[in-house]
């Protein structure tokens, strides 16, 4: 039995039946991990005895007679996400050395829940890119279109799911760094509602934009961990206190010929504007058909103001990474270039140990909210940022959901467009929106393309639109291969 | 040339909360260093703040306080700078949403007459942590790091050093009128940042202004105001032009310095804290905190004066501090005496917490058992030396005068029978004395009602006893 290759759903079936353990599941994954290091590398750190002692852990408490949601399921995490005990980098050097000192909200969720956690996952430095090239330590390989870039900035997360090396992980989504990868690697990617899963204990890269959310194979896994991820933290003031139903639930009782029967797609005619591959276009058309098959009516749609989407996000994004990254000046933890005077240090610290593109981005934050600027900029990006909001607002009044790709093209390869930002950076046009408004979003496979790559479809939701998503992409989920 | 001073004061006034500003460690003073820290006020990577609700009471009672409005829309900003005392390398603070705006504080001025210093706004922000500098190395707590601090700025109202002090007393005894901080200088409770400039008397347009940064004692702030006045002073009638710069206080040399470029103001980059909420208050929720505000210390002076005849000064003394106020007030209401309550309260009471060391508060007496001791006395139930004698008692161990008095028999003795025959033994028995007394020498009479209270065990009204000795010795 390939233990590695199992859904979350069939690693249950199998603990509670007691066909496997979770020792021998996590060891399966494990020298899965270990052997593509050299090749897909999705993890910066593999803490093999800790997850191997956690799988323990929970099959002598499933011996005992005891479940739990997700007791003995190996889950992969992305390097931004505190850990107890663990070293937590965001794939960035400047946090070399440091050890976090607490769990992050989401990961006490998942203690609680009985997971084991196999290790960190590569992403680009501090979530600043969308090809995980970006990475202080080094690029992943796309798992599936090999030689391809995973995506990113969750491209470890996506490529060790892709790649059967986690039976699933946590991505952060801040400009669709959980949907991109998850398209361009064949999996399910959830961006949960701004406020929906708490933030505490993820390395802040923008936060009015981040959000925590699954990766997994299949739609009913990424239901099954956002029933654990979500809900109000006190420890987050952003999180709102919103009931978190039961999200497996979503398609219960669905008509199995006509699921999506009553359901209106809107299609968001500037979402399928110039720069589109074609073979992205004609795999986003299938969905559509199928989706029309399913019962659900299409309705054409407008967001406006999805053309300034890049530069708002630009300028939003940069703004709260430039203060969001200034803590990392040596003082505290991680590097430190020891030099006698302070100002010395901050400079080469920040200097030695942060990448190109980070620099770019606080540079660029900086600027705009520089005293003279912050009205050109910054502040006339919020007003904007709130016309998009009301965009979708507006598309939400017609329809239940947004139906879109959710990148212009599949993986290209590594190294390519690597020394062109501009040109990485329009490559999130279609994913941006979603953080800009605060709704909620699904990235499920829609096919390959002739060469292989996979390519994935685009859900939006409204706030707190996760039920109508999961019920959407259980219907249009393609059987698995 | 003759100059108006023009000084304006940036106050940061440290709240008692329990807890920080935006995480859940404590606020004690003097432990060791770090030990009330956690990965928010650390700044450690991926923690985020959570506003203290207390913090955001204690400003808007100070608002209230001081009359200003209270914003029912307030948010955070952030303050981008590099400075090893910030553990994120920026502050939460109050751009331009603050809690509270306008407002102000009455003092008495230049001259005597009363004058009302205007608030501009009082916002709320976090501290830093403290800079230790040694030989080759330097240390930092952040144990102070995000505790909350309310910023109050002044308009530019003050016209000398000595209205800045009379303002700054009159704001911090509001502060701790209204329970929202300790205003304890040597703990740095109250800080203040001093803009002062000269101009031209008559003219309108203010001068160039200077700031002395982080003054935290009124003698100190009053030192560096005279030296800065008469510096720009000298500097205007020699034909040279004050630079608008920071300078800091050197408390060895007495004199302000200009602080280095760097540490004057830069381009901050606010903007709106993210990881915040704004703050909506209703109104019924500011209604319901300002059932918790209590009177303002001067007004209630006022009303004490009127309210139970005692002396401005006497008034003064008891409302300064709130708890002695209250402790008063109770006391008058139940004995009926205003005056005598104040005599009491004043001269005994405050005796007493002196001699003991023991805070009014701390202590077994209650304003019930005062005023029913005053009141026995006001009965003439028992004479004073009865009254002052148990006062004491009731300090460490309370109980109920009036059982204590009626248990031990320590009623005075009116009756003038009884009393009479004390004072015919006392005579008799002391003929030498009464020849003195008769003979003109009138501390003898005292010397004879001392003799009489002893033979009464001190129960004998001392005014009945002098009142049958003059009789019969007349």
């Amino acid at each position: 039995m390939d233990l590695k290759g199992l859904t979350i759903a069939g690693a249950l079936a199998g603990l509670r039946s007691g066909a496997f353990s979770s020792v021998e599941l996590t060891r399966a994954l494990l020298e899965a991990m270990e052997a593509s290091q050299g090749t897909i590398h999705a993890y910066v750190t593999i803490d093999g005895a800790g997850a191997l002692a956690q799988a323990e852990a929970a099959d002598r408490r499933r011996a005992a007679g005891e479940d739990l949601p997700l007791l003995g399921v190996p889950i992969a995490i992305k390097d931004n996400m505190n850990v107890t005990g663990q070293p937590c980098t965001a794939s960035s050097r400047i946090l070399e050395g440091y050890t976090a000192p607490y769990d992050a909200t989401v990961i006490a969720k998942l203690r609680a829940a009985g997971a084991v956690f196999l290790g960190r996952t590569n992403m680009d430095e501090f979530a600043l890119g969308s090809t995980t090239q970006t990475s202080g330590f080094g690029p992943t390989e796309n798992p599936v279109a090999r030689g391809c870039i995973p995506g990113g900035s969750s491209g470890g997360s996506a490529a060790a799911v892709g790649g059967d090396l986690a039976l699933a992980a946590l991505g952060s989504d801040t400009g669709g760094s959980i949907r991109q990868p998850a398209s361009h690697c064949g999996i399910v990617g959830v961006k949960p509602t701004y406020g929906r899963v708490s933030r505490y204990g993820i390395v802040a890269c923008a936060s009015s934009l981040d959000q925590v959310g699954p990766m997994t194979k299949t739609v009913e896994d990424a239901a099954l961990l956002m029933n654990v991820l979500s809900g109000k933290d006190p420890m987050d003031a952003t999180s709102l206190d919103e009931p978190v139903p039961d999200y497996t639930q979503a398609w219960a009782g669905a008509d199995p010929e006509k699921p999506l029967a009553g359901m209106t797609l809107g299609i968001p005619a500037e979402y399928f504007g110039e720069g589109l591959d074609p073979e992205v276009a004609a795999l986003t058309e299938r969905a559509k058909a199928r989706a029309e098959a399913l019962g659900a009516a299409l309705r054409p749609v407008s967001l406006p103001h999805a053309g300034y989407g890049i530069p708002t996000y630009y300028i939003c994004m940069t703004a709260e990474v430039s203060a969001n990254l200034a803590r990392f000046d040596g003082v505290r933890y991680g590097m430190r270039a020891p030099c006698e005077d302070v100002t010395e240090q901050y400079k080469r610290t920040r200097a030695e140990g942060f990448g190109a593109e980070v620099k770019r981005r606080v540079l660029l934050g900086t600027f705009v909210l520089s005293s003279g600027y912050y009205d050109a900029y910054y502040n006339r990006a919020q007003k904007v940022r709130t016309l998009i909001r009301r965009d979708f607002e507006a598309a939400f009044a017609q329809c239940d959901l947004l139906l879109a790709p959710v990148t212009p093209e599949p993986a290209w390869p590594l190294g390519v467009y690597q020394d062109d930002p501009i040109r990485n950076y329009l490559s999130d046009v279609l994913t941006v929106g979603v953080n800009l408004a605060g709704c909620c979003a699904l990235s499920l496979p829609a096919g390959t393309t002739a060469a292989g790559k996979p390519v994935g479809v685009q859900l939006i939701g409204p706030n707190f639109g996760e039920m109508a998503l999961f019920r959407a992409a259980k219907a249009l989920e393609l059987p698995r291969a | 040339m003759d100059y108006e001073v023009v000084i304006g004061l940036e106050t940061h006034v440290q709240l008692k909360t329990a807890t920080k500003m935006f995480c859940g460690c404590g606020t004690s003073f003097g432990a060791s260093p770090n030990s009330h820290v956690c990965p928010v006020c650390l700044g450690y990577p991926g923690a985020l703040p959570t506003m203290n609700r207390e913090a955001i009471r204690y400003t808007v009672m100070a608002g209230l306080m001081l009359g200003c409005k209270i914003a029912q829309y307030a948010k955070f900003d952030r303050k981008n700078y590099f400075y090893p005392d910030s553990s994120k390398d920026y502050q939460i603070t109050q751009l331009d949403y603050p809690l509270c705006l306008g407002g102000g504080v009455e003092i008495a001025g230049e001259g005597g007459a009363r004058k009302t210093v205007r608030i501009h706004h009082i916002h709320l922000e976090e501290d830093v942590g403290k800079l230790t500098h040694r030989a080759g190395c330097s240390g930092v707590d952040f144990n102070r790091a995000g505790t909350p601090l309310m910023e109050i700025v002044s308009q530019p109202d003050l016209r000398s050093a000595d209205e800045a002090i009379a303002y700054l007393t009159a704001l911090r005894e509001m502060m701790i009128y209204a329970g929202v901080s300790e205003c304890n200088l040597e703990e740095g409770n109250m800080r203040s940042d001093v803009n002062v400039s000269l101009r031209p008397r008559g003219q309108e347009a203010y001068g160039t202004k200077v700031e002395i940064k982080n003054m935290n004692t009124f003698s100190g702030i009053h030192a560096a105001l005279l030296f800065e006045i008469a510096r720009q002073k000298a500097a205007l009638d020699a034909g040279r032009a004050i630079v608008q710069e920071t300078r800091r206080w050197d408390t060895e040399a007495f004199e302000t310095f200009p602080m280095r470029s760097k540490e004057n103001a830069d381009d901050y980059r606010y903007f709106p804290e993210p990881d915040l909420m704004p703050i909506v208050l209703s109104a019924e929720q500011i209604a319901e905190w300002a059932k918790g505000l209590p009177e303002a210390p001067a007004k209630r002076r006022e009303r004490m004066v009127a309210q139970y005849g005692i002396p401005e000064y006497d008034a003064g003394v008891l409302s300064a501090d709130r708890a002695l106020a209250d402790f008063f007030e109770a006391t008058a209401q139940r004995c009926g005496n205003g005056k005598l309550a104040s005599n009491w309260v004043m001269a005994e009471v405050l005796a007493l917490t002196a001699k003991r060391g023991v805070a009014l508060g701390d202590s077994a007496l209650t304003p019930e058992a005062l005023g029913d001791l005053l009141k026995l006395l006001e009965a003439k139930t028992i004479n004073g030396p009865t009254a002052k004698a148990l006062l004491p008692e009731l300090f460490e161990k309370g109980g109920d005068p009036a059982a204590i008095v009626k248990e031990r028999g320590l009623g005075q003795v009116s009756d003038t029978g009884a009393v009479e025959a004390f004072v015919d033994a006392a005579l008799a028995a002391n003929p030498k004395v009464v020849a003195d007394f008769k003979a003109g020498k009138q501390a003898a009479l005292g010397f004879l009602v001392g003799q009489v209270m002893k033979q009464s065990k001190g129960k004998a009204s001392p005014q009945l006893v002098q009142e049958l000795l003059r009789k019969k010795l007349a």
